[in-house]
C-alpha cells in the first residue's frame, strides 16, 4: 500500500506541474480590452471561472487515479 | 549578510526555547484544571492534557515580534495577526465544540489582514512555465488558503506526534525552498515555525504528554499558509504539504461534505488484541491516510507515524526539486 501512496504523491506533483503550465501558457495571457477601465476585472472573472473548472477536472482525475492505484495495490 | 544572520539566530533560539520551557508548566496547569482527553490509541485509560496551543503561539509571536524589530516588514505583521487569529479560533473550538463550518469560515476572515496589509504579490509562480498574474483570483486564493492549510494540519493530528513532526519536516522544507529562491528575509521569518514545531514535538511525540488541540494545529497550519503567501511559494508549499492534503482529499471525497471528524460515526481504524492499529472494513467510515497505510496490515502507532513522516520527507524532496525548477524556464 505504501508504494501506492508514493505513486499517488508523485502523480499529484506531476498534475500540479501540468496545471501550472496550463495556467501560465493559456490562462495568463488571456485579456479583454473592449470594456474600458474594467477590462481587468472581467478578464479576472473569466480566469476565475476557468480556474474553478480546471480544479473540478483535477479533482475528478485524482479521484479516478486514487481508485485505480489503490484497487491495483489491493488486488496485488 | 551578518544583518540577516543575527536576527535569524535570535528568533530561532527564542522560538525553540520559549516552547521548550513553557510547555511543562502549561502541562501542569492543564492537569490541575483537568483539561484532558482520552488517548484513543492506548491500552489503558490514558488521559492526555490539551491544548498546547498557548505555548506554541507564545513562541511564534515573541520570535516574530523580535524579527519585526529588525526588519519592519508588513509580511511579519501579517504572520503575527493571522496566526494569532487562527490560535483564537482554535482555542474557541478547543473549549466549545463548534459546527463543521465554524473553522473554515472564521479562518477565511483571519486571512484578511494579509490583503489589508498588502503583504502579497498577485503573481503566482509555477515551475518551468514562469509566473501568471491573477489579481482578482489571487484574493480568493488568499481567503481559501488559510482555511485549507489550517484544517489540513488539524486533520492530520490523529496520532501522537504526527501533527508537530509533520510540521517540522514541511516547515523546514519551506524554509530551504525560500533560501534556494533567495527570498532570504521571508526564509528567516519562516524559520521560527520549524523551531516551535521541533520544541513542541519533544512533548507531543509518542507517548504524548500534551496534545496541540485545535488551537495548536490551526496555529501551525495558518502560519504555514501565511508564509506560503507572503513568500510567493504557494505551489511549493502545497507540494510539501501533499501527504496532509491527500488525507483531507481522501476524507472529503469519501464523506462528500464539510464535517467535523467527531461527527463521523463509522470508524476508519480499530485495534487488534495487542493494540496495534488496523484498518476496518466499515463502508460508512471515511477513507483516511492512516487507513490506507494500514491497508497492508496492522501496525503500531509509532510505525504509522513514521510512515507518515517518510511520506512527508518524500513530498519535501519533491518541493525542493520544484524550487530548483523555478529557476528553469521552458
Amino acid at each position: 500500500m505504501k508504494s501506492g501512496l508514493y505513486g499517488f504523491l508523485f502523480a499529484m506533483w506531476v498534475l500540479i506541474i501540468i496545471g501550472g503550465g496550463i495556467m501560465v501558457v493559456l490562462l495568463g495571457p488571456f485579456s479583454i480590452q473592449q470594456f474600458g477601465e474594467f477590462h481587468w476585472i472581467i478578464a479576472s472573472g473569466i480566469k476565475v471561472v476557468i480556474a474553478l473548472i480546471l480544479v473540478v477536472i483535477w479533482i475528478l482525475i485524482l479521484s479516478k487515479l486514487k481508485n485505480w492505484i489503490f484497487k491495483k495495490e489491493l488486488n496485488s | 549578510m551578518i544583518e540577516l544572520i543575527i536576527p535569524a539566530i535570535i528568533s530561532c533560539l527564542l522560538a525553540f526555547f520559549i516552547v521548550y520551557f513553557t510547555t511543562p508548566p502549561l502541562i501542569k496547569i492543564l492537569t490541575k484544571k483537568n483539561y484532558a482527553v482520552k488517548d484513543m490509541n492506548k491500552k489503558n485509560n490514558v488521559m492526555i492534557v490539551r491544548p498546547g496551543g498557548p505555548s506554541i503561539i507564545l513562541g511564534i509571536v515573541v520570535s516574530e515580534i523580535v524579527l519585526y524589530g529588525f526588519f519592519q516588514l508588513n509580511e511579519i505583521l501579517a504572520v503575527i495577526i493571522t496566526t494569532s487569529a487562527a490560535f483564537v479560533i482554535g482555542y474557541i473550538d478547543d473549549r466549545k465544540v463548534m459546527g463543521g463550518w465554524f473553522k473554515p469560515a472564521t479562518l477565511a476572515i483571519a486571512a484578511l489582514p494579509i490583503i489589508f496589509l498588502g503583504a502579497y504579490d498577485s503573481n503566482l509562480a509555477f515551475p518551468l512555465f514562469g509566473d501568471v498574474q491573477i489579481p482578482l483570483l489571487y484574493l480568493g486564493l488568499i481567503v481559501f488558503m488559510i482555511p485549507i492549510t489550517g484544517n489540513t494540519i488539524n486533520s492530520i493530528d490523529v496520532l501522537n506526534g504526527v501533527a508537530s513532526g509533520f510540521m517540522v519536516i514541511a516547515s523546514f522544507t519551506l524554509s530551504i525552498c525560500l533560501f534556494i529562491l533567495q527570498n532570504y528575509e521571508i526564509a528567516i521569518v519562516s524559520l521560527p515555525l520549524g523551531f516551535v514545531s521541533l520544541a513542541f514535538y519533544k512533548y507531543h511525540k509518542i507517548p504524548s504528554k500534551i496534545f496541540p488541540g485545535d488551537s495548536g494545529a490551526l496555529t501551525f497550519g495558518a502560519m504555514y499558509g501565511v508564509i506560503a503567501i507572503v513568500g510567493g511559494v504557494e505551489i511549493i508549499a502545497a507540494i510539501a504539504l501533499l501527504p496532509a492534503v491527500i488525507n483531507s482529499f481522501l476524507f472529503l471525497s469519501s464523506v462528500k461534505r464539510v464535517v467535523e471528524h467527531r461527527q463521523i460515526k463509522g470508524k476508519p481504524v480499530e485495534h487488534t488484541d495487542d493494540f496495534k492499529l488496523k484498518a476496518t472494513n466499515d463502508k460508512t467510515a471515511p477513507v483516511t491516510l492512516v487507513r490506507l497505510i494500514l491497508a497492508g496490515g496492522p501496525l503500531t502507532e509509532k510505525q504509522v507515524g513514521f510512515a507518515i513522516f517518510k511520506l512527508a520527507i518524500f513530498s519535501g524532496a519533491l518541493a525542493i526539486i520544484t524550487a530548483f525548477m523555478m529557476g528553469v524556464s521552458l
